[in-house]
C-alpha cells in the first residue's frame, strides 16, 4: 500500500487548503482563473478520491492508509488518519460535491470571488479531515475548522437575513460541539489516550470500563453534538434559516456533506465507544428521528419558500438515516450509510436546481413559480428525476437506502419502520405538491415566459449527477459490499455478552414449530455471513 | 430456447424504445418516433409469442422454470435482491395480454394522438410504461416486483398529467401517485414482514417454505393473515379499490389511450396479478381471502351505482373498471384464482376496446365527453359502433361472449368454491344487473335516438385506419376471448383453467377440483346459474332501453323524484369532498399552523432565540460592571482574590472546622 508515497490522506487533506493559498496568489479581479484554479483543484482532489477505493478491500473492516504521527507529546494527541468502507464514499462525495458546487457558483457569484472559491476549498479541507481522522483531537479540530469557511460562505455570500442565520448556524453547532469538546477530555483523562483505535481496542478487551453513568454522559455529550449537526428534532431549527440564506454552493455541501458528519460521527464515536449507552438511549432516539421524518415531512409540505421546502425535507431523510443507525441492524445500519450517499447526490442535486431557478427569478418563493415547465423543458426533466430519486423511486437512489433502513429496522423494531414508513407517503406529497406547482399549468407570471432553459454547463452538471443516481439505485451492491464490513464491524463492537439479549430477535409468529423450514434471519449477521458476489 | 434464456429481451426492448425516444425524440419527424415506438413494442410481443411456442414445447418434468438471475441489485446482510426474472403459465397469460393490447394500444395511439403537441413524449411515457409492466410480471422476487409496481405508478403519473398545462390534470397524476403510495405504504411493511419471517423475497424460497406452514385460521391474525393483508393494501391502491379507488376515476384526465392501456387493461390489474401471484400466502390466511373477497364484492357493487349517473363517457368506463376490478378480486377471494386471471384477461380485451372506441367517438365528436350531448352516432361511425357494441355485449355477459365466460365463472365460484357465501353472490349478480344497464345506457344515449349536439358546427368523422384495425382485433378478440375457457358443457375444454392449473394446484380451486361425484350436480348448478346471469344481463338491456329509447323523459323524471340518491351518486356518494375534509385539509392545516407556526417557529425557535437573547442582556449587565471607575474595579479585585483564597483553602477548611469543633 504504497499509494501517493502513503500519504494519500495527507493529500487528501490538505490538497483543498493549498489551493485556496493558491488562489490568494491571483490577482482579485481575474475571476475567469479564479474560478479555473479551483476547478482544477477540486477535480484533481476528486481523481484522487477515487483512488481510495482501490485502497479499501471489499469485506474488509478495518482503517486503511493509515497515516500515524506524534504531533503533540502531552497531552498524547497524535496525527493520525485512516480510512475505512464507511469513510471511503463520504469522502468521495465531499470531493464531487465540492466540484458541483464550484461549477454551480461559476456564474452565480460576483462579490468577492477569490475569497469565494477559497472558502469552499477550505471547507473542502475540513470536511474530509473530519471523516479522516482517528484521532479524537484531531477530529475536533478539524470539526471547528469546517465551521469558519461555512460561516463565512453563509455571512458574506448569503441572502437578506445573512448574518442571523450564519450566526444561528455557528452558536447552534458550537453549543453542540463545546460539550463534545468536554466529553474528549474527560475520555482522556479516563483512558489517557485520545486515540480512536486505540480506545476502541481497550474497551474491547475490557482495558477500559466505563461505568453505566459515565458511559451515558459521554454518550450524550458526543451525541448532542452530532443531533444538532444532523439535525435530529428538536435540534433541528437553524437548518432551514442556514439553507434558506446561503448561497447555493454552500446549501449543496450542507446538505449533502455536513449534515453527514453528523450521523458519520454517530456511527464512528457513538456506537463503538459507548455501546451500553447507545443501547439505552436508542428508544428515545428512535422516536426523535420518527417525529423528524414525519415533522419535517409535513412542515415541508405547506413550506411557501423553496428552498425551505428542501431544507425542511433533509429533516425528514436525515431522521431515516439516524433510524436506521439506531436500530442495530447490519441492514439497516447499510441503509443509513447508503441513504448518507444517496441524500448527499440527490439532495445537493435539489439545491443545485433551486439555485438555477433562483439565478434565473431571484426568488425562491413557490408562488412566484408555476409554468415553467413550458420554458425550460430540460430543467424541469432534470428536476422531476431529481425529484424522483429524493421519494425514493425504485431504480434510483432514495430508495435503496430508504428500503434497506426500514426494512432492518423493521426485523427489530416493526412499530418503528411502520411509523418511519409515513414518510414514504408524505414525501411523495411534499415533493409532488411542490414540483406541480412550480412547473405546471400556464405560465402565468410574465417573468416566468421568457426564462432560459439549461446552459450547456448546467446541462453537464445535472447529466453527471443523473447518472450517479442511476447508477446508486441499479448498482447499489457496488457500493454496499464495500462498506458492508465496516457496518459489521461497528455493529459487532456493540454486541458485547452482557446486553445481548438486548437486541435479539424474538419470533413472530408464535406459531412457528421448529420443524418449520422458516428459519429467522439472526438479528445482526457476523461478518462471515455476507453472501458472496 | 431463444427467448426462454434470454427472458430480459422482452422488457429491454420497450425500455430502449423509451430511452431513444425520450432523449432524441423532440428532434425526430412522427414516422420516426413511431417506427421506434411500435417497433420495440412489436418485437417485444413476437418476442412473448416466441416464448409462448417455446413454453409450450416443454416437457412436464422441465417446469417450473428456475428464475434467471442477472444481476445483484441491492444486497445487504443476508438480504438479496437481484435483478430476476422467471416465467410461468401466470406470466405467460400476462405477458400476452401487456404486449398484445399495449401493441394494439401504441397502433391506436398513432392515429389518436398525431395532432398533440409532445408526441415523442408521449411514446416515451408509453414504452417506460411498458417496461416496467413487464419487470413486474416477470420479476421473480417481490423488491423487482416492487419496482414494476412503482415503475408503473410512475408511468401513470406522468401520462395522467401528459396535458401539464391543465391544472385537472396535473392535480390527477399528483393524486394517483401519492394514493398509489398509500397502498405502498401497505406493500412494503408486507414485503418487510415476509422477510423476517421467511428471510427471503424470492419468490420461489419463499413460497416453498410457506406452502408446508398450517394456514391461520379464521379470525386469527398471525404473521401470514398481516402479511397478507398488507399486500393486498399495495393491490387496493394499484387497483383502484376501496377505499383507495379515487384516483382512478380522475386519471381519465390523461389521454384515452392511456385510459385503455394502464387504467383499464393493464397496470390497475396488477393487484389482481399480485394476489394471483401470491396465492400461496394467501391460501394460508382465511381472514385475508375473505377480506380480499368482501372489498371485491363491495367495490364491484359500489363503483357500479356510481356509473349509472356519470354523463362523461369516460368516468362510466372508469368507474367500470373500478367494478370490474372488484370481480376479479371477488374471484381471487374466494378462491378462484385462474376464474380471476381468465376475468383480468377477457376484461382487458373488452375494457381497452371501450375505451378506445370511446376514444374514437370522441375524435369523431371534436373532443366531445358528455353523452348527453352525443346520441344517433351508429350510422355515421358504423365501425366504432359495432366495436363498441361488441365490447357492451361481452361486458354485460352476452352468451358466447368472452365476459360471459369469464363473469359466470366468478359468479359460480362465489356460490360454489371453496370460501364462498351467498351475499357475495347476490351483490356479484346485482352488479351485473348495473352492469348491464349502465353499459346498454352510454351505447343508447351515445350512437342512438336523436343526435343531441350541434349537428352544423360538429363534423362527424369516422376515425382513421391506424384507429379502427385495433378495433376489430379488440372486438374480435372480445367475442372469441372467452371461447378458450369454455367449461367442458359449452363445447369447450376450459384450456384456459388447465394452462393456469400448475400454477394455482396448491387452491384446489372449483373449476379445476371438482370431483367426478359432484361434476353432474356442478354442471346443473353451473347451467342455472348461466341462466339466471343471461336472464339479468337482459333485464339491464331492457331497462335501459325503456329509459333511453322507448321513454326518453323518464330518466330525469326519476332523477327528480330519487333527487337525494341521484345526487349522492353524481357527487359519487362525497368521497371525495370527504376525504379532503377529513384527511387533506386538516393535515395541512395541522402543519401549517400547529406544527410549522407554533412548534417551530415559536416554540423552539422561540426557546433558542429566547436563550440567545438571554444570554445578550446577561453579556449586557456584564458590560455595565465595566463602569471605568477605578475604585470599583479594586472592590472587584478584593473580592476575586477573596474568592480564589477561599477556592484554594477549601481542601484545608474541612479540617479546620474539625479542628475547631474538638477543641470547643
Amino acid at each position: 500500500m504504497t499509494l501517493a508515497g502513503g500519504h494519500l490522506l495527507t493529500i487528501l487533506i490538505f490538497l483543498p487548503a493549498m489551493g485556496a493559498l493558491a488562489l490568494l496568489f491571483l490577482r482579485g479581479d481575474d475571476h475567469e482563473w479564479i474560478r479555473r484554479l479551483a476547478l482544477i483543484v477540486s477535480l484533481v482532489e476528486f481523481l484522487f478520491s477515487l483512488w481510495l477505493v482501490a485502497a479499501v478491500p471489499i469485506g474488509s473492516a478495518g482503517y486503511h492508509l493509515q497515516e500515524f504521527h506524534p504531533w503533540i507529546a502531552s497531552p498524547p494527541i497524535h496525527y493520525h488518519l485512516g480510512v475505512d468502507g464507511i469513510s471511503l464514499f463520504l469522502v468521495i462525495l465531499t470531493t464531487f460535491l465540492t466540484t458541483v458546487s464550484i461549477l454551480a457558483s461559476w456564474k452565480s457569484i460576483h462579490l468577492r470571488v477569490k475569497g469565494f472559491f477559497a472558502m469552499l476549498l477550505l471547507l473542502e479541507t475540513g470536511v474530509v479531515g473530519v471523516f479522516l481522522s482517528l484521532d479524537l483531537f484531531l477530529f475536533f479540530l478539524f470539526w471547528e475548522v469546517m465551521l469558519l469557511p461555512m460561516y463565512f460562505l453563509i455571512g458574506i455570500w448569503g441572502h437578506e437575513r445573512r448574518i442571523y442565520a450564519a450566526l444561528k448556524f455557528v452558536l447552534y453547532t458550537m453549543a453542540g460541539s463545546i460539550l463534545m469538546l468536554v466529553g474528549i477530555v474527560w475520555l482522556y483523562t479516563i483512558s489517557g489516550t485520545f486515540d480512536l483505535p486505540m480506545l476502541q481496542n481497550m474497551l474491547q478487551t475490557g482495558f477500559l470500563a466505563l461505568s453505566p453513568r459515565a458511559e451515558l454522559i459521554l454518550f450524550l455529550a458526543f451525541f448532542l453534538a452530532f443531533a444538532i449537526k444532523v439535525p435530529l428534532f428538536p435540534l433541528h431549527t437553524w437548518l432551514p434559516d442556514a439553507h434558506v440564506e446561503a448561497p447555493t454552493a454552500g446549501s449543496i455541501l450542507l446538505a449533502g456533506v455536513l449534515l453527514k458528519m453528523g450521523t458519520y460521527g454517530m456511527i464512528r464515536f457513538c456506537l463503538p465507544l459507548f455501546p451500553n449507552a447507545s443501547r439505552r438511549a436508542a428508544p428515545f432516539v428512535a422516536v426523535l428521528a420518527i417525529i423528524g421524518i414525519i415533522y419535517g415531512a409535513l412542515v415541508a409540505l405547506v413550506q411557501p419558500n423553496l428552498k425551505k421546502l428542501v431544507a425542511y425535507s433533509s429533516v425528514s431523510h436525515l431522521g431515516f438515516v439516524v433510524l436506521g443507525i439506531f436500530a442495530f441492524h447490519t441492514i439497516s445500519m447499510q441503509g443509513a450509510v447508503f441513504q448518507m450517499l444517496a441524500h448527499g447526490v440527490s439532495t445537493g442535486a435539489l439545491f443545485l436546481l433551486v439555485g438555477m431557478l433562483y439565478d434565473r427569478r431571484h426568488t425562491f418563493d413557490i408562488s412566484e413559480f408555476g409554468g415553467l415547465a413550458t420554458p425550460m423543458p430540460r430543467l424541469a426533466a432534470f428536476f422531476l428525476f431529481v425529484v424522483l430519486s429524493s421519494l425514493g423511486l425504485p431504480m434510483l437512489n432514495g430508495f435503496v437506502g430508504e428500503f434497506l433502513i426500514l426494512l432492518g429496522t423493521f426485523q427489530v423494531h416493526a412499530n418503528w419502520a411502520a411509523w418511519a414508513a409515513l414518510g414514504v407517503i408524505l414525501s411523495a406529497c411534499y415533493l409532488l405538491w411542490s414540483y406541480q406547482r412550480v412547473f405546471f399549468g400556464e405560465a402565468a407570471n410574465e417573468k416566468n415566459k421568457a426564462q432560459p432553459d439549461l446552459s450547456p454547463r448546467e446541462k453537464w452538471i445535472l447529466v453527471t449527477i443523473a447518472f450517479v443516481t442511476l447508477w446508486m439505485g441499479v448498482g447499489s451492491a457496488d457500493f454496499t459490499r464495500r462498506f458492508a464490513a465496516s457496518c459489521d464491524a461497528v455493529l459487532s463492537q456493540m454486541r458485547r455478552p452482557q446486553a445481548y439479549e438486548a437486541i435479539s430477535i424474538r419470533p413472530v409468529n408464535p406459531a412457528h414449530t421448529p420443524e418449520s423450514p422458516a428459519p429467522h434471519p439472526s438479528a445482526i449477521s457476523t461478518p462471515t455471513e455476507r453472501p458472496a458476489r | 430456447m431463444l427467448i426462454l434464456t434470454h427472458l430480459w429481451i422482452i422488457p429491454l426492448l420497450p425500455l430502449l424504445g423509451a430511452a431513444a425516444n425520450g432523449l432524441f425524440g423532440a428532434r425526430w419527424k412522427n414516422s420516426v418516433i413511431n417506427s421506434v415506438a411500435l417497433g420495440s413494442t412489436g418485437l417485444s410481443f413476437l418476442a412473448v409469442l416466441e416464448l409462448l411456442r417455446e413454453f409450450l414445447e416443454l416437457r412436464p418434468e422441465q417446469l417450473p422454470l428456475p428464475a434467471q438471475k442477472y444481476f445483484t441489485w441491492i444486497t445487504a446482510g443476508s438480504f438479496r435482491a437481484g435483478f430476476d426474472l422467471q416465467v410461468d403459465q401466470l406470466t405467460v397469460v400476462m405477458l400476452l395480454v401487456v404486449t398484445g393490447v399495449g401493441f394494439l394500444i401504441h397502433v391506436y395511439s398513432t392515429g389518436y394522438m398525431v395532432q398533440e403537441g409532445g408526441y415523442y413524449r408521449f411514446f416515451s411515457y408509453l414504452n417506460l410504461f411498458m417496461f416496467f409492466m413487464l419487470v413486474l410480471v416477470l420479476a421473480a422476487n417481490y423488491t423487482l416486483l416492487f419496482v414494476g409496481w412503482e415503475g408503473v405508478g410512475l408511468s401513470s403519473y406522468l401520462l395522467i398529467g401528459f396535458y401539464f398545462l391543465k391544472r385537472s390534470a396535473s392535480d390527477a397524476g399528483k393524486k394517483a401517485f401519492i394514493v398509489n403510495r398509500i397502498g405502498d405504504f401497505g406493500f412494503m411493511l408486507g414485503m418487510f414482514l415476509l422477510f423476517r419471517t421467511f428471510g427471503t423475497l424470492d419468490f420461489a424460497p419463499l413460497f416453498a417454505r410457506a406452502a408446508p406452514l398450517p394456514p391461520d385460521s379464521f379470525g386469527q391474525f398471525g404473521t401470514l393473515t398481516v402479511a397478507c393483508l398488507l399486500l393486498f393494501m399495495g393491490a387496493i391502491g394499484k387497483s383502484a379499490q376501496l377505499p383507495l379507488y379515487v384516483w382512478l376515476p380522475d386519471a381519465m384526465e390523461g389521454p384515452t389511450p392511456v385510459s385503455a392501456l394502464i387504467h383499464a387493461a393493464t397496470m390497475v390489474t396488477a393487484g389482481v396479478y399480485v394476489v394471483a401471484r401470491s396465492h400461496i400466502l394467501f391460501i394460508h390466511a382465511l381472514t385475508a381471502m375473505l377480506v380480499v373477497a368482501v372489498v371485491g364484492c363491495a367495490t364491484a357493487f359500489y363503483a357500479a351505482t356510481i356509473g349509472l349517473v356519470q354523463n362523461d363517457i369516460k368516468k362510466v368506463l372508469a368507474y367500470s373498471t373500478v367494478s370490474q376490478l372488484g370481480y376479479m378480486f371477488l374471484a381471487c377471494g374466494v378462491g378462484a384464482f385462474s376464474a380471476g386471471i381468465f376475468h383480468l384477461m377477457t376484461h382487458s380485451f373488452f375494457k381497452a376496446l371501450l375505451f378506445l372506441a370511446a376514444g374514437s367517438v370522441i375524435h369523431s365528436l371534436g373532443g366531445e365527453q358528455d353523452i348527453r350531448r352525443m346520441g344517433g352516432l351508429a350510422r355515421k361511425i358504423r365501425w366504432t359502433w359495432l366495436t363498441m357494441l361488441a365490447a357492451t355485449l361481452a361486458i354485460a355477459g352476452a352468451p358466447g361472449f368472452s365476459g360471459f365466460f369469464s363473469k359466470d365463472a366468478i359468479l359460480f365460484a362465489a356460490v360454489g368454491g371453496e370460501h364462498a357465501g351467498p351475499w357475495l353472490y347476490a351483490f356479484g349478480l346485482l352488479t351485473a344487473l348495473l352492469t348491464s344497464f349502465y353499459m346498454f345506457r352510454v351505447i343508447f344515449l351515445t350512437f342512438h335516438g336523436k343526435p343531441r349536439f350541434d349537428e352544423k358546427h360538429v363534423h362527424v368523422h369516422e376515425s382513421p385506419k391506424s384507429m379502427l384495425v385495433p378495433l376489430a382485433i379488440l372486438a374480435v378478440l372480445s367475442l372469441a376471448g372467452g371461447w378458450m375457457a369454455a367449461p367442458s358443457f359449452w363445447g369447450g375444454s376450459d384450456h384456459f383453467a388447465r394452462f393456469l392449473e400448475p400454477v394455482f394446484r396448491h387452491t384446489g380451486a372449483p373449476e379445476a377440483a371438482s370431483g367426478a361425484a359432484t361434476e353432474a350436480a356442478g354442471r346443473t348448478l353451473e347451467l342455472q346459474l348461466a341462466g339466471v346471469a343471461v336472464f339479468t344481463a337482459l333485464l339491464g338491456f331492457f331497462v335501459a332501453w325503456w329509459f333511453y329509447i322507448r321513454r326518453p323523459e323518464k330518466p330525469k323524471r326519476l332523477a327528480e323524484s330519487l333527487r337525494g340518491v341521484y345526487t349522492t351518486l353524481l357527487n359519487k356518494y362525497y368521497v371525495d369532498e370527504l376525504y379532503a375534509a377529513v384527511i387533506v385539509r386538516p393535515l395541512v392545516w395541522i402543519s401549517t399552523t400547529v406544527l410549522w407556526q407554533r412548534v417551530d417557529d415559536r416554540g423552539i425557535d422561540g426557546a433558542v432565540n429566547g436563550v440567545a437573547d438571554g444570554a445578550t442582556a446577561l453579556g449586557d449587565r456584564f458590560r455595565r460592571v465595566q463602569s471605568g471607575n477605578t475604585r470599583s474595579y479594586a472592590v472587584w479585585v478584593v473580592i476575586g482574590a477573596l474568592l480564589v483564597l477561599f477556592v484554594i483553602f477549601w481542601p484545608l477548611l474541612g479540617p479546620a472546622l474539625g479542628l475547631v469543633h474538638r477543641t470547643l
